[in-house]
């Protein structure tokens, strides 16, 4: 047994090896559950099926969590991208809703510009809380968390602002090269973060800041910067977030849209194996936990489990996964029974650089 | 030595970390009523011995046994609860705690669940006066010395009933006078039959208080000895396991001759440097290829001044220059893009990077400086790791470990690659030999020379004066957050003048600006 646990070492001590393996253990049980779970077919030139649906719904929150992986890696929280998600997406829906010819590109383009420029500039108020005036991070976003809500509201004054315009409709539904078009924009931001940390060396610094403040402003480290930018960073990936919300709906709602999302993308990044603590990040891992995530939601509807009791369903199986990836934990249940434990079933290996 | 039976034995104990093999079948035991010294170089397998025995980790092989019942403890807590009690090598208690609450931490005296506050401080006090300690013991502990601080390590310790104690480097940060304090204390709970086990790098305290002595070299067991049937070196060559060439040459070498700088315009000019509460203020030149040591006793403000120097705190009172003309440096980013290079004494809260790699923590400093835009690109990054790595003889020699994986020293190899990597013109190293081991040490010092011979200023902080005065064209001294004297270092200065200097204050007519 021990040989076979030293063969698997690389594997296992990979660090995306339980997310995914979470991951395929979930996507198993559904399909023993029901067998046509796993089935995709293609429809008018479009590819259908649960997974697809899985990928699709959980577009907004792997973009949420890309961000939210960033800021807690410098050691810090936002809270308040739930309501820059409800912000973002009231601004471009009322832009449309005003304008002459909902269709025309030209207008959701100025909309979306106007929704992001507006989401920049709110992230960089977190940012200059948290890195210029030292606020503590969850307490800076908590602001904005709490009047964001508030902001969205005076937007769409108090209403639900419905509009009727195909091409914003497409962000959230729409289809290219048999794909959702969901899909790929969050593929594209998760390689693009991925590129923008790794290629550069952002990651590096973000880590450093995250790990030891004090040894890398002493190394030089302009950490302010850092810091102001991750909050950025994260207030776009919200934003972008919000027009698929809005999208998926027609609909801005400045009560419901993102609401409880931040919640979900700390969630993610914590299952993706990027310390709450900050340091090391993973943006391949928080991909994955966010994939675990919508996965538990649409297993929680294909059981048929009643609305009541999802959530209770939800946090067992969340605290499962969590204690499933604590290396103490599996440490002392390894202890308990020495000898007794089979060798771990091999998914399939993760590449050893996951780009997103 | 009171017992003839040993109180704990370790017999074949063996460990290995993922690319490292720390401990290679080491036996070792320990009596009743003894101190008994630890001794090797860093990354030896001391601190992973001390840390199986208290269960931080667990075996690969081998047995612990305890009072002859073979024991396998779960933790400190479990081993403390047993009578094998810790102090480890940086303080690991509570700064914003109060001192009563840091003793008592995890164990306090309750009635029916509550705290008993009156009862936890009179214990407190009545323990730290056994230790001859008068302290506030509601005062948060961060508002004592990191010596104090020690001291109450060592009374949370004792408080157990330890049977087993165990001083892993207690002394490192202690100045003579709180060292002799805890040898006393030391030498008080061995007569009452405490076991003692204490792991030091001064060859000195070792041959002043431990009866017996264990040697490692490399995770394995070289012996274990009567101190006084083991010279002290003897005990050198058995810990690096070759001749002392090394140490000897540097031994012999001569006194550094002074450096002509008379006509030459300083490198670095600190004109009336001072911070309120840190350092009264100081005029300090160093010129270029100088090493300029700093001595003075622990808490003089000796960290104060160098850290003033780098910008690392913002001077309230005069300015620091580089080549007269440029703009003054008041923070560590200008410090660094005009040349200088600071290794920090608090290596774990000021210098590495935990979870980083070697690698990453090497390039730190040269990737701040060119900016995140501009990453180093990665060739070039093995390159400059691959030869600090090899010309510091960092161990082991795995540049993608991370560096919390590494021992003490070999952090401080890295750290001062960090520096080197930036090819600056002053290196500030403060304190860069405290609590590694004389291998390690003497490459240190000789690198310190070398450094200075091509052209690179230094300045050089070391509690230890022999070694100041050892590499040091000039040494200043600090005495009570003030700058007393700036000595050149001739034939005429020793560590006498240098101690009376530290003591007396009073030779300030001596200063040569």
């Amino acid at each position: 047994m021990t040989a076979v646990a030293a063969r698997l070492r690389p594997l296992t001590g990979h660090r995306l090896f339980w997310p995914a393996l979470v991951l395929v253990v979930m996507l198993a049980a559904n399909t023993v559950y029901r067998p046509g779970f796993l089935a995709v077919e293609v429809k008018n030139g479009h590819l259908y099926g649960t997974p697809i649906d899985i990928l699709r719904l959980s577009a907004p929150l792997i973009l949420v969590a890309l961000g939210m992986t960033l800021v807690i890696a410098t050691g810090g929280i936002d809270l308040s991208v739930g309501s820059l998600c409800a912000i973002s997406g009231a601004i471009a829906c009322l832009h449309i809703s005003g304008a002459a010819d909902q269709n025309s590109p030209a207008t959701v383009a100025t909309a979306l510009a106007l929704a992001f420029g507006a989401a920049l500039v709110l992230g960089a108020w977190n940012g200059v809380l948290v890195a210029v005036m030292g606020f503590e991070p969850i307490i800076a976003t908590l602001i904005l968390m709490v009047a964001g809500r508030g902001i969205a509201q005076l937007v769409t004054e108090g209403q639900i602002i419905t509009i009727n315009s195909g091409p914003y409709r497409a962000i959230g539904l729409g289809h290219f090269l048999t794909l959702p078009l969901a899909i790929l924009i969050a593929l594209a931001a998760a390689l693009l973060v991925a590129a923008f940390t790794r290629r550069t060396a952002l990651g590096l610094i973000v880590e450093s800041v995250g790990g030891n403040a004090e040894a890398s402003r002493l190394a030089g480290i302009r950490s302010r910067r850092i810091v102001f930018l991750v909050y950025v960073i994260s207030a776009a990936c919200a934003a972008l977030a919000g027009f698929m919300v809005t999208a998926n709906v027609s609909s801005a709602d400045g009560n419901a849209a993102g609401l409880w999302i931040e919640l979900d993308a700390i969630l993610a990044v914590v299952i993706g194996g990027t310390s709450l603590a900050g340091g090391r990040f993973s943006l391949g891992g928080t991909v994955l936990g966010a994939l675990i995530i919508q996965t538990l939601t649409t297993t929680v509807y294909a059981m048929n489990i009643s609305p009541q009791t999802s959530l209770l369903f939800k946090a067992v199986v969340v605290i499962a996964v969590c204690l499933v990836q604590a290396p103490a934990f599996r440490a002392r249940l390894r202890r308990r029974r020495r000898g007794t434990e089979p060798g771990p079933a091999a998914p399939q290996r993760e590449k050893e650089q996951v780009p997103a | 030595m009171t017992g003839n039976r040993p109180v704990l034995t370790m017999t074949g104990i063996s460990k290995t970390f993922p690319g490292v093999r720390a401990l290679h079948d080491v036996d070792f035991r320990l009596f009743p009523g003894e101190v008994h010294a630890l001794m090797g170089e860093n990354g030896a397998g001391k601190s992973t011995l001390i840390k199986v025995l208290t269960g931080v980790y667990g075996t690969d092989a081998g047995v612990i046994t305890l009072d002859g019942e073979q024991v396998s403890f779960s933790g400190p807590m479990q081993a403390a609860a047993a009578g094998v009690s810790t102090v480890y090598q940086e303080v690991n208690l509570c700064t914003n705690l109060s001192v009563a609450e840091n003793v008592f931490i995890g164990r306090e005296p309750r009635r029916l669940g509550a705290v008993r506050w009156g009862e936890m401080r009179r214990r407190a006090r009545d323990l730290l006066a056994r230790l001859d300690l008068d302290l506030d013991v509601s005062a948060p502990l961060g508002t004592y010395s990191l010596a104090v601080q020690q001291m109450v390590a060592i009374a949370r310790a004792i408080d157990v009933q330890a049977r087993v104690l165990i001083l892993d480097e207690p002394t490192s940060s202690l100045d003579a006078g709180e060292v002799a304090q805890l040898f006393r204390i030391m030498r008080q709970l061995r007569d009452e039959g405490i076991a003692i086990l204490f792991v030091t790098h001064f060859l000195d305290q070792v041959y002043g208080i431990a009866d017996r002595i264990t040697v490692l070299r490399n995770g394995t067991l070289v012996g274990e000895y009567r101190t006084e049937e083991l010279p002290q070196f003897s005990l050198v060559e058995k810990m690096i396991g070759q001749e002392l060439d090394v140490l000897e040459r540097l031994d012999e070498q001569q006194k550094r001759a002074t450096v002509d700088t008379a006509d030459e315009a300083p490198l670095v000019d600190a004109d009336g440097l001072g911070r309120r509460g840190a350092v009264a203020p100081f005029s300090l030149r160093i010129h270029a290829g100088e090493v300029v040591g700093l001595a003075g006793l622990l808490g003089s403000g000796r960290t104060e001044v160098a850290r003033l120097i780098f910008g690392a705190d913002r001077a309230d009172h005069g300015q620091v220059r580089l080549d007269a003309g440029r703009a003054p440096v008041r923070n560590p980013i200008q410090a660094i893009g005009q040349g200088v290079g600071f290794c920090s004494e608090n290596r774990r809260a000021e210098g590495i990077v935990p979870e980083l790699t070697v690698r990453e923590n090497m390039i730190l400093a040269m990737q701040a400086a060119r900016g995140w835009l501009r990453p180093i690109p990665r060739r070039r990054q093995d390159e400059l790791v691959r030869r600090y790595v090899e010309a510091l003889s960092i161990r082991p020699a795995n540049p993608e470990l991370p560096v919390r994986n590494l021992s003490g020293g070999n952090q401080q190899k890295v750290l001062l690659a960090r520096w080197l990597i930036t090819e600056p013109r002053l290196l500030i190293l403060d304190e860069p030999t405290r609590g590694i081991d004389v291998g390690a040490k003497a490459e240190i010092q000789k690198l310190v020379v070398q450094l200075s011979d091509g052209g690179m200023a230094v300045l050089f902080i070391s509690a230890e004066l022999e070694e100041v005065l050892r590499l040091s064209h000039r040494v200043a001294v600090m005495r009570d957050r003030e700058m007393v004297a700036q000595l050149d270092n001739d034939d005429t200065l020793d560590a006498d003048r240098v101690m009376r200097t530290i003591a007396s204050g009073t030779t300030r007519k001596e200063v040569t600006r």
